[in-house]
């Protein structure tokens, strides 16, 4: 099963390299919000308030990864859809996809902190318990999204759905996220953040165990 | 469940918490005073809806393992019943909010996990609505329900203790065991917890005969 996982994911990865453009889309759709923000606030570099700052980074990473995770199982064709029935394991392909969506997310949302602290400013003092939130959170976001896009797909109005759906689902993890880059932009002591790191993990691990679980369900319908 | 002694129970239970839970001494508290007796109305709501949502979860993975529309039927009307118990436990607790904190709602971790907690099976209605086939809307509503009770857990039990709440029992704020030293609480708390559960029982196996009824006319 390690080597199918491992060939599926190597697949999307080429699949999407070979239409760069979604992938590229997405980048600008990326960047063009945090210009927006930037000349919305028109603010100097560090005169945004740090929460303020905090908050709408997370708000343009979970906006941009509702896009990013929407088309893996959204935008779909019927052809890809029967090719994929009948060569993969429903484990192999949500493990896959989540995998898969991790990674893409966690690309985006380091080229993101980058733009948005390129333009906006850096108020944070631990940069590296900010990066570790970032990586735990867009992968948290794209472990709860990827399960939500794959239900979304099955409906008619399935934009709407993916919206309305996931984020209910995605808040806990959003506000322990806000909550630990809060303190890693006070620069409050490490140890101070370990339980809610914990209790992160633990989200991300249910979320993942659940997709895992339902997913087959899903699938055969 | 179709012998009625369960049926009595209730209404014997329901008529002595809401006489007793009106009319019974309490302890006179500084702050809370009479609106400590929110506790028999407003607390069960919660523990109704968490057994209720969690009942109806129950015959959602039921219903994944047999494909049994019987129990979708279940599923979704123990929801049904389960999200209006959570309204009206958050419409008591702004009730009593507005004596005890002085505000209709005040931003406290509990009131935002519950109001985020309703959000999310208001999703799982909607999404039931946009799906055409039978089939199709039992299976992929029932993914989405354990999915969505799944993300319930750490809202409704871990989030909100990990900050400070105004709630009695959290954030300092001492619990009502503390208060509660003759247990004059408990006797009628325990039972009103029981009494609103099995109503909220009895109202959702009503609305399941009643659908079962429309689907029996229709073939």
């Amino acid at each position: 099963m390690a080597a199918q996982l491992i060939s599926f994911i190597y697949n999307e990865i080429r699949l999407e390299w070979r239409n760069r453009y979604t992938v590229n889309g997405i980048i600008l759709y990326l960047v063009s919000t945090v210009f927006i923000c930037y000349l919305s606030f028109s603010v100097r570099a560090n005169q945004l308030n740090p929460i303020t700052w905090n908050v709408i980074f997370w708000l343009i990473i979970l906006f941009s990864s509702i896009n990013a995770v929407a088309k893996s199982f959204i935008q779909e064709t019927e052809g890809s859809f029967l090719y994929l029935y009948y060569t993969h394991s429903p484990q192999v392909i949500i493990l896959g996809r989540i995998i898969y969506n991790s990674l893409l997310m966690l690309s985006l949302s380091l080229v993101g902190f980058g733009a948005y602290a390129l333009v906006l400013g850096n108020p944070v003092e631990d940069i590296w318990v900010y990066l570790l939130v970032v990586v735990l959170g867009s992968v948290g976001l794209s472990f709860s999204m990827t399960m939500v896009s794959a239900i979304a797909s099955k409906a008619r109005n399935s934009n709407t759905l993916m919206a309305i759906l996931s984020f209910p689902v995605v808040l806990p993890i959003l506000l322990m996220v806000i909550k630990i880059s809060k303190n890693a932009i006070n620069g409050v002591e490490r140890l101070a953040s370990v339980d809610d790191f914990m209790v992160l993990l633990a989200i991300n691990a249910l979320i993942a165990a659940a997709s895992y679980l339902l997913f087959p369900y899903l699938w055969r319908s | 469940m179709r012998k009625s002694w369960w049926k009595i129970l209730t209404v014997f239970l329901l008529i002595y918490v809401i006489t007793g839970g009106l009319l019974f001494e309490v302890p006179r508290l500084h702050i809370l005073n009479e609106t400590i007796r929110a506790l028999y109305f407003h607390v069960p709501m919660w523990f109704g809806m968490i057994i209720l949502l969690g009942i109806s979860v129950f015959y959602a993975v039921k219903y994944l393992r047999t494909s049994n529309q019987e129990f979708d039927l279940r599923a979704i009307e123990f929801a049904n019943v389960g999200v209006i118990f959570g309204i009206l436990g958050v419409l008591t607790g702004m009730l009593w909010a507005q004596f005890a904190w002085g505000e209709w709602w005040s931003g406290d971790p509990k009131q935002n996990a519950s109001a985020i907690g309703l959000l999310i099976y208001f999703a799982y209605f909607i999404l039931r609505g946009s799906l055409e086939d039978v089939n199709q809307k039992a299976r992929i509503s029932a993914v989405y329900n354990v999915f969505a009770f799944a993300a319930l857990i750490p809202l409704l039990f871990i989030l909100p203790r990990m900050t400070d709440s105004l709630h009695p029992g959290n954030g300092g704020n001492p619990g009502f065991n503390a208060y509660d030293l003759d247990s004059r609480l408990r006797m009628t708390f325990y039972p009103a917890v029981i009494a609103w559960t099995l109503l909220g029982v009895w109202i959702a196996s009503v609305r399941v005969r009643i659908r079962r009824l429309f689907i029996n006319q229709e073939i």
